[in-house]
């Protein structure tokens, strides 16, 4: 594994993206940074900016009024990149998936790489799915992490 | 320029980085334990550089980025003028050059996040500026030369003997060279937000490494500054700039950010005054 490889999978900065969730899962994400979970040790760091992100973590179902903005975010963020669908509700699309403005799954607009189900998913649950998605970022440690 | 000038140089700008990252690295772990958290490994500023490097090129317009070499440049010319132990005011110049490209860079883009980070880091110019070259003057009266090396070949006892107070004064500088609550207003560090990331906010990838660079040079010259107030020994400045640094970590854990006016104020009645009682104390015990 060379250097730029273990930078990347030493420094994921997450974008956090709420699609309209009921905040169940948005709750958890931010638990993950506390000082109880603490991924600050991983150098996992909450960023405000979709230029400065690594890793696009959504929440919620795809719906029509922000899909727009989903793909903008995305597209806003600078290669390599990862998307991780958080909850039952960015997955499926869950319990909303039959309103008439909801898409369904986050992957309904980007191309999501992990998906962490659950409702709500827990902070373990999700820093697993961010371990997970680091290993898009290094091929070779890829088999490892999967395991 | 003899050979041992351009050893200097090159040191400065080899081992600065290396220096300057460690340093990154201490804050961002002690700030960790402050809160109550493990925190990063030391490493990780490295880290944070060699992926953010390595990511792909996405500029918003040419200028943006050759005002962040701009930035960089500058600030390493100051740290080498330092090492070099040229001229004081010299130094602020360019440092200020330096800030004032970073400012630009930040205007050239339509983000309102950036603009507004650029607006207020010319406030924060506005507010140390004065204190910086009233430090300088402090420092001349009392070596009778605005040269850095005037200070190690003139004087018997440190700086901070006779200019405590504009050495408290400099420390405010630092909180805002750090961009440290409670002055982190035109952009923040690791981890907090404030208008997104302000000046940084149009600047990704390889551009935002650099900025980050120039973090790591900026601190060490401001850290050099400080360290000038113990300069009869290499050892005595190295410890008195790291005790600043350390003293800066716990201000920041304990400070909330404030607002751009309360800044202004505070700098400049606190800043100033403290300044200047100390240059007319100087007068009146002569």
């Amino acid at each position: 594994m060379g250097l730029v490889d273990t930078a990347r999978t030493k420094s994921p900065w997450i974008l956090h993206y709420d699609c309209g969730s009921c905040n169940g899962c948005d709750i958890e994400i931010l638990a993950c940074l506390t000082p109880l979970y603490d991924v600050e040790r991983f150098g996992i760091v909450n960023v405000g900016n979709p230029k400065h992100a690594d890793v696009l973590v959504v929440t919620g179902p795809a719906n029509r009024r922000n899909q727009r903005v989903l793909r903008n975010l995305y597209e806003q963020m600078p290669e390599p990149k990862a998307v991780i669908a958080v909850g039952t509700c960015a997955c499926t699309g869950g319990v909303f998936h039959n309103c008439y403005n909801v898409m369904g799954g986050v992957d309904k607009v980007v191309p999501v790489n992990v998906y962490i189900p659950g409702c709500a998913a827990k902070p373990e649950a999700i820093i697993d799915g961010v371990v997970k998605a680091l290993a898009l970022f290094s091929p070779s440690n890829g088999k490892e992490a999967a395991k | 320029m003899t050979t041992n000038d351009l050893l200097t140089i090159i040191a400065t700008i080899v081992l600065g980085p290396l220096v300057g990252g460690f340093l990154f690295g201490i804050d961002r772990k002690l700030t960790a334990r402050l809160q109550g958290r493990y925190g990063p490994p030391i490493v990780q500023p490295f880290y944070d550089f060699v992926k953010l490097w390595s990511k792909s090129r996405i500029v918003v317009n040419q200028s943006q980025m050759m005002y962040v070499y701009g930035y960089l440049l500058f600030t390493i010319t100051a740290l080498c003028l330092l090492a070099l132990r040229q001229d004081l005011l010299i130094i602020i110049f360019v440092l200020a050059f330096g800030g004032v490209s970073l400012i630009m860079g930040a205007f050239s883009v339509k983000s309102p996040y950036s603009n507004f980070g650029a607006q207020r880091e010319i406030l924060q110019m506005v507010a140390y500026e004065p204190i910086l070259m009233l430090a300088a003057v402090a420092i001349y009266l009392q070596t009778g030369s605005f040269l850095v090396s005037g200070i190690f070949d003139k004087l018997q006892q440190p700086l901070l003997f006779s200019l405590p107070l504009v050495f408290v004064a400099l420390l405010i500088i630092l909180t805002i060279k750090m961009r440290k609550s409670p002055f982190d207003i035109s952009a923040s560090a690791h981890a907090h937000q404030e208008i997104v990331r302000g000046v940084y906010t149009e600047y990704s990838g390889p551009y935002l490494a650099l900025i980050e660079l120039t973090h790591w040079y900026e601190l060490l010259l401001v850290l050099g500054i400080i360290g000038l107030f113990w300069a009869t020994s290499i050892w005595a400045a190295a410890a008195l700039a790291l005790a600043a640094f350390l003293l800066e970590i716990v201000v920041d854990n304990i400070e909330a950010r404030m607002t751009w006016s309360w800044m202004i104020k505070f700098v400049w009645t606190t800043g100033i005054s403290l300044s200047v009682v100390n240059i007319a104390a100087l007068y009146l015990i002569k």
